[in-house]
C-alpha cells in the first residue's frame, strides 16, 4: 500500500514530521517497506506522439520511430514494443533519463546500428504498474500535452507499507490516519461527509439472487445521469499519480480514489449497456466474458458474477468487463458499491489466477457499513466533475451485518503483556480506534467497529492496546539459567555424534534440497515409491529424494567439472518413502570420487576403493559406541552398487535391520551422468534402523581388566573355496577360545600360481594370551591345534603346509 | 717395580694412544681374558703369603676398575662417534611435503543450529522436531490459518497431492503442535528444521532451515518473550550490548504478535552487528494464540505463552559474513571448504560458541 504524507493530511492534523510519521508508522504495526523520492528527473519524462514507424533494416522485431515531442522536434527511437504504431500517444524518455524501475540512465545509443535517441517506456519501466507488455498508451486527452511532462513536478516521497493481511482498513488512508491519530500522532479529521439528497428514481432494477454460496450479501447503487466523461481535473491526476498510479477517465479515476482514500471498492458501469436490470448469481459452468485487462475467462460454476439479461457483465468484486466498461462517451453510469464475501472472492480468484486491487481488499474484508460512504463520496465526485444528475440510492441485500460485541477483562491486558496501563487510557485507545465502550463492574463492554474483521475475542483487544501503547513498553525478563530436562533426547545426541564422526574422516558436509530431478532419484529409487511435487519449482526438482546419493553425485560432478579430482562430500538429512507424514528416514550419506592418494612423493597412486569406505563406516558405528565384533557384513546390496564390489552391515549377526550400505556406485550409473574420475565408492548409514541403548556408555562398558603375561604371535594360512567369506574364518577363530584369542588378523589373501582354481589362500595371524599364566609351548600347540581344526571343520578351509 | 705397575703403566699408554674398536677389544682380551693379564694376577692370589694377600687384592681390584673405566669410556666414545657418522649419513630434507591428509568441514548451517541449541539449552530449552512433510492441518489449519486465510498467500506451498492435504512444510511451527498434543503443558522447546517454500530467486531458496521456539506456562508474558529473544541475540552474536526493536506485526498462530529487528551498520564493507542506524529483520515472534492452545487442548485461561521463528541461514550469514543465500546448497567444494567449520569446533558453553 503506497502513501504519501500529504493525501495522509487530508485525514489528520498533525505537526510533526515525515521523519517522525515513518517512526510511528512501524512502531504500530504498519510497516513501511521503502520510501522512493519522485525526484525532479523524472519531469524529463515527455509526453509524446509517434508519427512514423519504419521496421528496423538489421532485426526483425524492432522497430524505428519517429517520435514528436514537441515543440517541433521530431527525435528517431529504436522501439521493440508491438504496440509502436503510428498516431500513439506515449511516453518518451530522452537520454540522460532515469529509468524508475532500472535505475539506469538513459544514453544516446546504436541498437544493431541505428542511434536511437532515448526510449519509449512501458508502465512497468515508469513503476506505474506491472504491464510490461508493450510502451505505455495514453488517451487522445493527452494529444495536447504533447512535448509536456507527464509526471507532475513533486518531489513528494511515496511510502510503501507493508500491511499485514489482518488489517483491511489500513489499506485506505484513512485507516492509517486513525491508527496514526489513536497512537497521539495527530487528530483525525472529521470528514463531515454528506447524504445525497436525491428525488430521482433509480430506475435500474438490481436483484441477488438468494443462491447457495452466494458471494455477494449487498448491492448497493446508484444512477448517475447525463455525464459528461472526461480527464479528471489536475488535482485528482496528481494525487493518482502521487502513488504511482496511471489516471484513465475522471470516472475511473474517481472511483479509485474513493478505494484508495476510505478502502471502499466501486464499480462503475455504462448504464445504456446493461440490458434491462442487473443480476448477481452464480456462473454457470463454462460462461465466458470478456474483462477489463482484455483477457476473456472461462467461469467454472458458482463463481459470483454480476450480470444483466445478455451475460455476465463482470466478476463481483474482482473485474468489471469491457461490455459494459465507462468510455469518455459514456453518458449514464451505474455506480456499485458492494459486499463481497471474502472466501467466494479468493476462490473464484485462485481459481481464475486473477489479482486485482479490489480483489485484494474484498478477500481481506471491506467494511460492510462502508457502502453508502462509497456512493456518497464518488456520486457526489462525479457530480462536479462531470456533471449529471444522481439518483436515490437502492440497496438490495440477502443479509444484515451484525455488529460484534466483546466483552474485556482489563486485567488480561497485564497478564499478556507485563506491563500495565491504566484504564482510562485503554479507553481512550479503543475509542479512537472507532470501538464503542461501556463500562461494566469489572470490565469494558465492546462494540468492535465494522471495518475491524480481525477483531474477535479479548486477546485481540491486548494487541490493540499493546500497539498503540508501543511495544517498547513491554519489560525485558531475563531468562532464568536452569535446564529441568536434558536437551537433547539419545537419537539427537547420536545425530550429532555421527555428524561430526564422519565429517572428522575427511567428508564436507554438504546441504542439498530434499527434493531432486526426477532422472537422478530414478537411478538410487531401487524399488521405492516415487513420490511426486504436484507443483515443483522446475521439473528438474519434481519428486523427494529416495536417496540422497542422487544430490551427492550431481553435485560432486559439478565439483569434478570444476576441476577437482579427489572429493568426499556427505549429507546428513532425510529420505522420503512415502508422500504421509512421517514416512521417512534420516540418512547418513557419503560419496568419494577419484584417488586416496594422487601424485606424491611418498605415496603410491591409489584409487579410492570400498575399503576406504568400509573403514569409515566400522570406524565410524566403533566411535558411535557400536560393538564391531557383533557386525555382520555380507554382499546383498541395491542395484545402485557395484554386485561385486559391496556390502551391507548389520549391528549384530541376528540380521535385524539394516545398519549401512557401502561400496562402488554402479559403474552404468557413471556412464549414465557421464560422470568421469577413476572411483566413485560411497555409504549410507540408516540412523532409524540403529538401535538406541538403553544403558549410557559408562554402564555398557566391562569392567576393567588387562593381562601382564606374555602375548604370543602365531600365523596360519588356510585354503578355501573362494566364496568362503573372511568374516567366516575370523569368527571361528574367535570363538574357538574366547578366553585366550585376543584379536585376528588377515595379513594376506592370495590366489593363483601354487592355488588350485576356484581356492584361494588367506593368512591369518591371531594373537593369544592368557589372563592367568603365561602359556608354554605345550599350551600354544594345543590352542594351535584347535584353532586349526575349528577353521578346518567350519568352513572348510584347509591349512597351508 | 711391581707386577701389578708395570701392568697399569703399559696399558694406560696404550689406551691413551689412537685406537678403534678392534685395538680396545684386543686390548680387552689382553687384560680380562681367560689368561689375560689381569686374570692372571687374580689366580695368583692365593699363592701370595697371607700378610701381603690382602694389600695385593686391593691394588689389583683398584687397577683393574682404573683400567675397565677407561676401557668403558674409550669404548663410548668410539661408538657415539660412529653412530654420528651414520646419522649424518641418513639426513633428509625435512621441509619435503608431509603424507596428505583430508580435512572435513561442518556445514556452516549445521554449526549454526548447534550454536543455537547450546544457548537455549542454558535457559532450559530442550529440543524437538518434526517430519519434513506434513499434513495440511498441522501446518495451518491447527495454527488459525483455516484456508481461504489470505495469510496462507504468505506461503507459497508445494504439495504433494491434488487435493492440498499433504505438503511440504513451510514452518517449523507445526512441531509445536506435534509438541503440545504429544505431552502436557509446561513445554519449553526449540526445533530447528528444514522448511520449504516454491519461492526461487537471488535472497530466497525453495528449502531453509528455520528453527521454532515455544515457552508455555501459567504466567509467561511478553516480558519474558523480549528477555528470551534479547538473551539469544546477544549471545549468538557473541556480544555485550544488542539494539534490539520489537515491533508490531500479524501472524495468525500469534496474538499479538512482532517482528523483530536488530541494529546494525556498515563498517569497511563489513556487517556490525547490535549497533548502527540501520535496522535488521531477523524473526518473528509473538503470544501463542489461544485458538491455537485450543486446538492442542491446552485451555488458554490456564496456560500462555510465547512462540518465535528464526531464520537459520540468515543468522548463520550475518554472523559469518555469507552474502549469497543460494550458496548454501550448491555444495561448491570452494565454498564448503571456506565455510565449513571444524568437527573438533563444537560449540559449547563453557568452549564458547566458536573461536
Amino acid at each position: 500500500m503506497i502513501i504519501t504524507f500529504d493525501w495522509l493530511k487530508d485525514h489528520l492534523k498533525t505537526n510533526l514530521k515525515e521523519k517522525n510519521l515513518l517512526e510511528q508508522l512501524t512502531n504500530i504495526g504498519l510497516e513501511v517497506e521503502s520510501v522512493k523520492s519522485l525526484s525532479t528527473d523524472n519531469e524529463l519524462f515527455k509526453i509524446a506522439e509517434i508519427i512514423k514507424t519504419e521496421k528496423h533494416p538489421n532485426a526483425d522485431r524492432l522497430k524505428v520511430c519517429d517520435v514528436n515531442i514537441g515543440n517541433n522536434e521530431i527525435k528517431k527511437v529504436v522501439c521493440g514494443a508491438e504496440n509502436a504504431k503510428e498516431g500513439l500517444l506515449t511516453i518518451y524518455a530522452p537520454p540522460g533519463a532515469i529509468i524508475p524501475k532500472t535505475k539506469t540512465k538513459l544514453e544516446v545509443a546504436k541498437i544493431r546500428g541505428v542511434t536511437s535517441y532515448g526510449m519509449l517506456c512501458s508502465e512497468s519501466e515508469l513503476d506505474l504498474s506491472n504491464e510490461s507488455d508493450g510502451i505505455t498508451e495514453l488517451s487522445e486527452e493527452y494529444k495536447k500535452n504533447i512535448g509536456k511532462s507527464y509526471f507532475s513536478k513533486s518531489k513528494k516521497k511515496l511510502i510503501d507499507l507493508s500491511i499485514t493481511p489482518n488489517r483491511p482498513d489500513c489499506l485506505g488512508i484513512r485507516g492509517i490516519a486513525r491508527d496514526l491519530a489513536a497512537s497521539g500522532f495527530g487528530k483525525l479529521v472529521d470528514l463531515g461527509e454528506k447524504k445525497i439528497h436525491s428525488k430521482n428514481r433509480h430506475s435500474l432494477k438490481v436483484k441477488i439472487n438468494k443462491e447457495r454460496g452466494q458471494g455477494c450479501t449487498t448491492f448497493g447503487s446508484c444512477l448517475i445521469t447525463n455525464v459528461k466523461n472526461s480527464e479528471s481535473p489536475k488535482w485528482l491526476k496528481d494525487k493518482l499519480m502521487s502513488i504511482g498510479q496511471k489516471p484513465i477517465s475522471a470516472i475511473v479515476d474517481i472511483t479509485n480514489y474513493v478505494m484508495f482514500d476510505i478502502n471502499r471498492p466501486l464499480h462503475a458501469y455504462d448504464a445504456n449497456k446493461i440490458e434491462k436490470g442487473i443480476i448477481v448469481r452464480n456462473s454457470k459452468s463454462g460462461e465466458e466474458f470478456k474483462a477489463l485487462d482484455n483477457k476473456t475467462y472461462k467461469l467454472e460454476s458458482g463463481m459470483c458474477v454480476i450480470s444483466d439479461n445478455n451475460g455476465v457483465l463482470g466478476l463481483g468484486g474482482i473485474i468489471g468487463g469491457t461490455r459494459s466498461g465507462t468510455e469518455f462517451n459514456t453518458k449514464n453510469i451505474l455506480l456499485e458499491s458492494a459486499y463481497f464475501e471474502p472466501e467466494s472472492i479468493r476462490n473464484t480468484a485462485k481459481k481464475l489466477n486473477l489479482d486485482t486491487d479490489a480483489k485484494f481488499r474484498f478477500e481481506r474484508g471491506i467494511d460492510p457499513l462502508s457502502i453508502e460512504d462509497g456512493l456518497n463520496k464518488a456520486a457526489k465526485l462525479i457530480k462536479e466533475i462531470c456533471g449529471g444528475e444522481i439518483s436515490k440510492i437502492d440497496i438490495q441485500k440477502i443479509e444484515t451485518y451484525k455488529t460484534k460485541k466483546i466483552k474485556f477483562d482489563p486485567n488480561i491486558f497485564e497478564k499478556i503483556s507485563g506491563f500495565k496501563i491504566s484504564l482510562k487510557e485503554m479507553i481512550k485507545i479503543l475509542k479512537d480506534l472507532g470501538f464503542e465502550v461501556k463500562k461494566d463492574k469489572k470490565r469494558l463492554e465492546l462494540t468492535v467497529p465494522s471495518w475491524r474483521p480481525d477483531i474477535s475475542q479479548e486477546v485481540d483487544i491486548v494487541e490493540e492496546l499493546v500497539r498503540i501503547s508501543g511495544y517498547e513498553k513491554i519489560k525485558y525478563i531475563e531468562p532464568i539459567k536452569q535446564r529441568k530436562k536434558s536437551t537433547l533426547n539419545k537419537y539427537q545426541k547420536l545425530f550429532h555424534f555421527l555428524q561430526r564422526s564422519v565429517a572428522s574422516k575427511g567428508y564436507l558436509e554438504a546441504i542439498t534440497w530434499s527434493f531432486t530431478d526426477k532422472r537422478y532419484n530414478d537411478h538410487f529409487r531401487d524399488t521405492k515409491k516415487e513420490i511426486k511435487i504436484i507443483n515443483p519449482i522446475s521439473s528438474e526438482l519434481g519428486v523427494l529424494r529416495n536417496s540422497i546419493f542422487s544430490n551427492l553425485i550431481m553435485y560432486i560432478k559439478k565439483n569434478l567439472d570444476r576441476g577437482f579430482k579427489d572429493l568426499s562430500l556427505f549429507e546428513i538429512g532425510p529420505i522420503f518413502n512415502g508422500s504421509n507424514p512421517g514416512e521417512q528416514n534420516t540418512v547418513i550419506c557419503g560419496l568419494s570420487a577419484g584417488k586416496k592418494s594422487r601424485l606424491s612423493w611418498i605415496e603410491k597412486d591409489r584409487n579410492i576403493d570400498v575399503f576406504d569406505v568400509k573403514r569409515d563406516v566400522v570406524q565410524t558405528l566403533v566411535e558411535a559406541g557400536y560393538d564391531s565384533k557383533k557386525f555382520f557384513i555380507d554382499s546383498e546390496t541395491p542395484n545402485y552398487y557395484h554386485p561385486g564390489k559391496s556390502g551391507r552391515l548389520f549391528l549384530n549377526n541376528g540380521k535385524n535391520q539394516i545398519a549401512a550400505y557401502f561400496g562402488e556406485i554402479h559403474p552404468n550409473i557413471l556412464k549414465q551422468v557421464d560422470m568421469k574420475t577413476e572411483s566413485l565408492v560411497g555409504f549410507e548409514i540408516f540412523m532409524d534402523n540403529l538401535k538406541l541403548p538403553e544403558k549410557t556408555l559408562r554402564d555398557l562398558k566391562e569392567k576393567f581388566s588387562f593381562s601382564d603375561y606374555q602375548k604370543s604371535e602365531r600365523d596360519f594360512a588356510f585354503i578355501v573355496n573362494k566364496d568362503v567369506n573372511a568374516q567366516d574364518l575370523i569368527d571361528s577363530i574367535l570363538r574357538a577360545d574366547e578366553s585366550l584369542i585376543k584379536n585376528v588378523k588377515v595379513f594376506d589373501v592370495y590366489e593363483g600360481d601354487n592355488i588350485p582354481e576356484n581356492q584361494k589362500s588367506i593368512a591369518i595371524s591371531v594373537t593369544i594370551q592368557s589372563s592367568q599364566r603365561t602359556l608354554n609351548e605345550n599350551d600354544l600347540e594345543k590352542i594351535n591345534n584347535l584353532i586349526v581344526k575349528t577353521v578346518e571343520n567350519n568352513t572348510g578351509a584347509k591349512i597351508r603346509s | 717395580m711391581s707386577d701389578l705397575k708395570k701392568i697399569k703403566d703399559e696399558f694406560l699408554s696404550k689406551l691413551s694412544g689412537k685406537l678403534d674398536i678392534s685395538k680396545i677389544n684386543q686390548i680387552k682380551s689382553d687384560l680380562f681374558g681367560k689368561s689375560g693379564l689381569i686374570s692372571t694376577q687374580f689366580k695368583k692370589i692365593g699363592t701370595i703369603a697371607v700378610s701381603e694377600r690382602k694389600k695385593f687384592a686391593s691394588d689389583l681390584n683398584i687397577i683393574k676398575d682404573e683400567l675397565q673405566d677407561l676401557i668403558n669410556s674409550k669404548t663410548n666414545e668410539l661408538e657415539s662417534v660412529e653412530i654420528n657418522k651414520k646419522l649424518e649419513k641418513e639426513k633428509i630434507d625435512i621441509t619435503l611435503p608431509e603424507r596428505s591428509f583430508n580435512r572435513g568441514k561442518i556445514h556452516p548451517v549445521s554449526q549454526t543450529i548447534d550454536e543455537i541449541s547450546s544457548i537455549f539449552s542454558e535457559i532450559g530449552f530442550s529440543v524437538e522436531e518434526g517430519p519434513d512433510v506434513e499434513n495440511e492441518y498441522n501446518n495451518f489449519t491447527a495454527l488459525n490459518t483455516p484456508e481461504n486465510h489470505p495469510a496462507r498467500d504468505m506461503h507459497d506451498t508445494f504439495y504433494l497431492d491434488e487435493k492440498k492435504q499433504r505438503l511440504l512444510r513451510t514452518h517449523t511451527s507445526p512441531v509445536q503442535i506435534r509438541t503440545m498434543l504429544k505431552d502436557k503443558p509446561p513445554f519449553k522447546i526449540i526445533a530447528p528444521g528444514r522448511t520449504y517454500r516454491s519461492d526461487s530467486d537471488q535472497t530466497h531458496s525453495p528449502m531453509f532451515h528455520q528453527v521454532e521456539g515455544l515457552h508455555i506456562d501459567k504466567n509467561i508474558n511478553m516480558g519474558h518473550l523480549k528477555g528470551c529473544l534479547n538473551y539469544f541475540i546477544k549471545e549468538f552474536f557473541e556480544v555485550d550490548k544488542i539494539k534490539m526493536r520489537f515491533r508490531p506485526s500479524h501472524f495468525p498462530f500469534t496474538e499479538p504478535s512482532a517482528e523483530v529487528d536488530i541494529g546494525y551498520e556498515i563498517k569497511d564493507g563489513k556487517i556490525i552487528i547490535g549497533e548502527g542506524k540501520q535496522w535488521l529483520e531477523i524473526l518473528g515472534c509473538g503470544m501463542v494464540h489461544p485458538n491455537v492452545l485450543r486446538n492442542v487442548e491446552v485451555d488458554p485461561t490456564k496456560f500462555q505463552g510465547y512462540a518465535f521463528g528464526i531464520g537459520i541461514d540468515r543468522l548463520a550469514m550475518l554472523k559469518y559474513g555469507i552474502n549469497d543465500l543460494r550458496a548454501f546448497f550448491d555444495c561448491d567444494y570452494r565454498w564448503l571448504n571456506h565455510f565449513g567449520f571444524d568437527p573438533l569446533d563444537v560449540p559449547t558453553n563453557y568452549r564458547g560458541l566458536s573461536r
